[in-house]
């Protein structure tokens, strides 16, 4: 069976994979990193979104081979070893950006590719623009697209905190 | 009990988060697909029936296990308890199709096998023979051929044949929607894992563990004490996971009970789409008679349902949908006949709203009728015909709707939705521009709570208080991302006193609390916030009779509040008064039990008060449409929505936007799509559209109706907010309308439907 090569979320593994294992599959079933979620199967949903070599990707219709010497970064790479979450995922909990959570993994994987390519500001319609490859069922984006504003605030330097969340001012 | 309840310690009605907000966003939030997986796990697939209707001659499933990997194959011969998955366990609903195959992607067999791959090429090996019958697939040749799956229902009230002879004057109609795929995100899955005696433990995701048990039980031939049910969290529900994870589940559980080793069973999506009901689609026929001043007189309408091949929940979709056909609107004179008819599709099953939002289209369609007949503003028709004020203030099955505050929720949207101005603004942009028109439709809302069949309305939960003082909570409720666990913890919490990181949140089991209703019909927080709230008002009571003793003084004046047990100037940790009460034998655990008081209903008369309150809500929507093209957006919308005396504000806020977008794509852009063959072809997001993030409007404003307690003794006079705001969205379709000036615009309203309409009307 041939091996892959590659790091995920900072450690380096070699897998034994099958020429049509996805990526999905070796982080959910080999490396046991099941944050990452099928949701659709055929790359619509966004679920599964992970980060490769800092480019958001859908690790679903992503061979597990084509990661060679790769460096994969899931959603449960974000935060620091002492559990500081990163802002987005900071600013999605913070601004009730999700119900189910079964898209929350691939939004903010999705949401932080789309943020960094960015550097100059994010407005919302950019925002709803990028999002357009994650699907929510639950939400009806209204709150994710206001985490992500206020967490792209923060990742470009406009603000050291996120601003506070309305929704959760409200009561 | 004490409905009016006061917030003391404000842990009820402040916007905490979700109780897993954190581990959603790190990905330790557990679906059934991501737990460890038990040793010698095998995983199931369904073997489809590729048409729609035909006699199964012959079913072979040797070359399933000639794949390598395939373990066993099952078809109906191997059930030992009942082939039916009814949830009334009358009807005739078989796991696996025997005879007759009644739809395409129906069930016939399961394939087991060491890897997911390999069942699913096992199941795709079979070729089951069948005789190909002509499938009956318009809810309009269902009717031509009395193929119904329910007697007619009849809703009543005074004459309305005569009275729409009487009438100055009437018409007539005609207009349909369309069904609506759930789209959870987590797909159905169950996983069965066998143990000792015939035991199974099963983890479904599921809205109703209950049902799985009692259907697993069935179609194993065994005792409801074998099976245990259990469900931390559903990657989302809708209400397709009220009835459908239960034959998910019974599949799963029949394979460990045939190979004795644990079955995991996780449908593709497309086989999901195929295999699971959806949203009824309906057909509409009226008559109705009214006056030169828009008022509506007399209504005589048809509200025909596709039920799709079995019953299922169509019923109850039923019931709702004809008890919500006059909204919160008022007919003196009315006969709403309610019809479920049978096709050769996938039996339609509960979705959000269960028939109300199909019900409310009614009147939508006649006040919009009406109004073009007696030239005036549809809202006018509207403000004409609420119910209460001048009015008649009954619903035609005789229960009273609270006329003041449909008027409040309609004036507030309006105001918040500056009409008069954006009238105005509309006109100018549409006398200026040549192809795009811009359009502005409201809606108002009544909606009953409660569980139309009238003994799903109870509920039950599990609270014990620990000797550190810290509480662990169970009750029959499941969490489909609605919030409900941090509802319900944060009843518990007010109740004890304590922060609301003192309760610990567990997973549904029906071992913990047995014989539940399905987390449905909005009641999710009515019923088990009541249900917690009334198992820790007796711990707590036997706490303050230990705090009383202690202090020498009478238990009423002990009071819980900060984490810590006061009177007068004495406190002390609400912990250290836990250790006491173990140490003076006292128990710290109790179960808490709730039924919605004062429901009746009779369903041959169509009479009584199946619903314990209503909740109201109403709104505005802006959209544009491209008349070239029919194309459209919506670029704004103001919902006012009434939750009583909120539990969570951030919690509802949530529920009105996810359901208003939901309602959307029902409405708009949700089509399903069957060939000439039966067979559907909208077996994934590239084909069925669910809003994206582009689909909803940027400016969605909401509101939760202000100063509005519950006027029922509901849990803390708060109210039910799961479904009402789906049927907010049907302000966009009166807004495409009002965009387009199309007098008629079946759903769903899509661009090429809405196209359609322009072409022909010229």
């Amino acid at each position: 069976m041939p091996q892959v090569n590659l790091t995920v979320n900072g450690r380096s593994h070699t897998v034994e994979v099958e020429g049509r294992t996805l990526l999905v599959e070796l982080l959910r079933e080999k490396l046991r990193l099941t944050g990452t979620h099928v949701g659709c199967d055929t790359s619509q949903c966004g679920a599964c979104v992970v980060h490769i070599d800092g480019e958001s990707v859908k690790s679903c219709t992503t061979l597990a081979l084509q990661c060679e010497g790769a460096s994969v970064t899931t959603i449960e790479g974000l935060a620091k070893p002492d559990g500081t979450l990163h802002i987005m995922q900071e600013a999605f909990r913070e601004y009730h950006a999700l119900q189910c959570g079964f898209c929350t993994p691939g939004m903010v994987m999705s949401a932080i590719d789309l943020v960094q390519k960015h550097p100059e500001g994010l407005t919302e319609r950019q925002i709803r623009e990028g999002l357009e490859g994650n699907l929510c069922r639950c939400t009806g984006y209204h709150n994710i697209v206001k985490a992500i504003a206020a967490a792209a605030e923060v990742m470009h330097g406009k603000r050291d905190t996120l601003r506070p969340a309305e929704v959760m001012a409200a009561g | 009990m004490d409905g009016d309840l006061k917030a003391r310690n404000r842990t009820v009605g402040a916007a905490l988060r979700h109780d897993s907000a954190r581990k959603h966003t790190t990905g330790e939030a557990a679906y059934a697909d991501d737990l460890p997986e038990p040793p010698g796990l095998l995983h199931a697939a369904l073997v489809p029936s590729p048409v729609a209707h035909g006699r199964i001659l012959d079913l072979d499933l040797s070359p399933a296990l000639a794949v390598p990997g395939v373990v066993m194959a099952l078809g109906p011969a191997d059930i030992p308890g009942k082939n039916d998955i009814s949830s009334s366990g009358r009807s005739v609903e078989p796991l696996f199709a025997e005879g007759l195959v009644e739809h395409w992607g129906q069930t016939l067999a399961l394939v087991l096998a060491e890897t997911r791959d390999a069942a699913l090429l096992g199941a795709r090996a079979v070729r089951p023979r069948i005789e190909a019958l002509v499938p009956v697939l318009r809810i309009e040749e269902a009717l031509e051929r009395q193929q119904l799956l329910l007697p007619p229902m009849v809703m009543a009230r005074g004459d309305a044949q005569a009275a729409l002879a009487a009438a100055p004057r009437r018409l007539s109609g005609e207009f349909r929607c369309g069904g609506q795929e759930h789209f959870y995100l987590e797909g159905q899955i169950a996983i069965a894992i066998p143990g000792e005696d015939g035991e199974q433990t099963v983890i479904s995701s599921t809205q109703h563990p209950t049902e799985v048990q009692h259907i697993v039980s069935r179609v194993l031939g065994c005792d409801y004490n074998r099976i245990t049910v259990e469900c931390r969290r559903m990657g989302g529900g809708f209400g397709g996971k009220e009835s459908n994870a239960s034959w998910i589940a019974a599949a799963a559980a029949l394979g460990a009970r045939a190979t004795g080793r644990p079955v995991k069973l996780r449908l593709p999506r497309k086989a999901d789409i195929a295999a699971t009901g959806k949203r009824h689609p309906f057909l509409y026929r009226f008559d109705v008679g009214f006056d030169d001043t828009g008022r509506v007189l007399a209504l005589d309408a048809t509200l025909a349902a596709d039920g799709g091949h079995t019953l299922d929940l169509s019923g109850g979709v039923i019931m709702r949908a004809v008890t919500h056909a006059l909204n919160c609107y008022d007919v003196p004179d009315v006969r709403i006949t309610g019809l479920v008819a049978k096709t050769n599709t996938v039996s339609n099953t509960a979705f959000r709203g269960f028939g109300g939002p199909q019900g409310a289209l009614l009147m939508e369609e006649v006040l919009h009728r009406v109004a073009a007949a007696t030239a005036q503003h549809v809202d006018a028709a509207r403000e004409r015909n609420f119910a209460g004020g001048p009015n008649g203030g009954e619903t035609p099955y005789g229960q009273p709707l609270e006329g003041d505050l449909i008027r409040r929720v309609w004036a507030e949207a309006k105001a918040d939705a500056r009409i008069e101005q954006r009238r105005a603004e509309i006109a100018a942009f549409n006398a200026a521009h040549p192809y795009l028109r811009r359009g502005l439709g409201g809606f108002a809302l009544a909606f009953g709570i409660s569980f139309g069949l009238l003994h799903l309305n109870q509920a039950g939960a599990l609270v014990h208080v620990y000797t550190d003082g810290s509480i662990r909570l169970n009750h029959g409720g499941t969490e489909m991302g609605q919030g409900l666990f941090i509802k319900v913890a944060q009843v518990v919490a007010e109740v004890f006193g304590v922060p609301i990181e003192r309760v610990g949140i567990t997973r549904t089991s029906t071992a913990e609390v047995p014989n539940t209703a399905p987390t449905a019909a909005s009641t999710g927080s009515d019923l088990n916030g009541w249900a917690a709230h009334a198992a820790a008002s007796a711990i707590r009571g036997r706490m303050a009779e230990v705090a009383a003793e202690q202090w020498n003084v009478p238990a009423d004046e002990i009071r819980f509040e900060d984490g810590l047990v006061r009177h007068g100037n004495r406190a002390m940790e609400f912990g250290d008064l836990a250790e006491l009460c173990w140490k003076k034998r006292v128990s710290l655990s109790a179960t808490g039990f709730y039924r919605t008081p004062d429901l009746s209903w009779d369903p041959v008369a169509m009479k009584g008060r199946p619903f314990f309150y209503f909740s109201y809500g109403a709104a505005f929507a802006e959209v544009v449409v491209d008349t070239l093209t029919g194309e459209h957006r919506v670029l704004a919308a103001d919902l006012v929505q009434d939750c009583g005396r909120s539990l969570n504000p951030a919690i509802d806020r949530g529920q009105i936007e996810g359901g208003f977008v939901q309602g959307l794509g029902w409405l708009t852009c949700e089509e399903l799509w069957w060939d000439k063959e039966g067979r559907l072809r909208t077996l994934g997001p590239s084909t069925y559209k669910i809003p994206g993030s582009r689909d909803v409007p940027p400016a969605l404003r909401v509101r939760l109706l202000d100063s509005a307690p519950a006027r029922v003794e509901t849990i803390f006079r708060s109210k039910a907010v799961g479904e009402p705001p789906l049927l907010l969205a049907t302000a966009v379709w009166n807004a495409l309308r009002d965009a387009t000036g199309l007098a008629a615009l079946d759903l769903p309203a899509t661009p090429e439907r809405v196209l359609m309409a322009l072409r022909a009307k010229g």
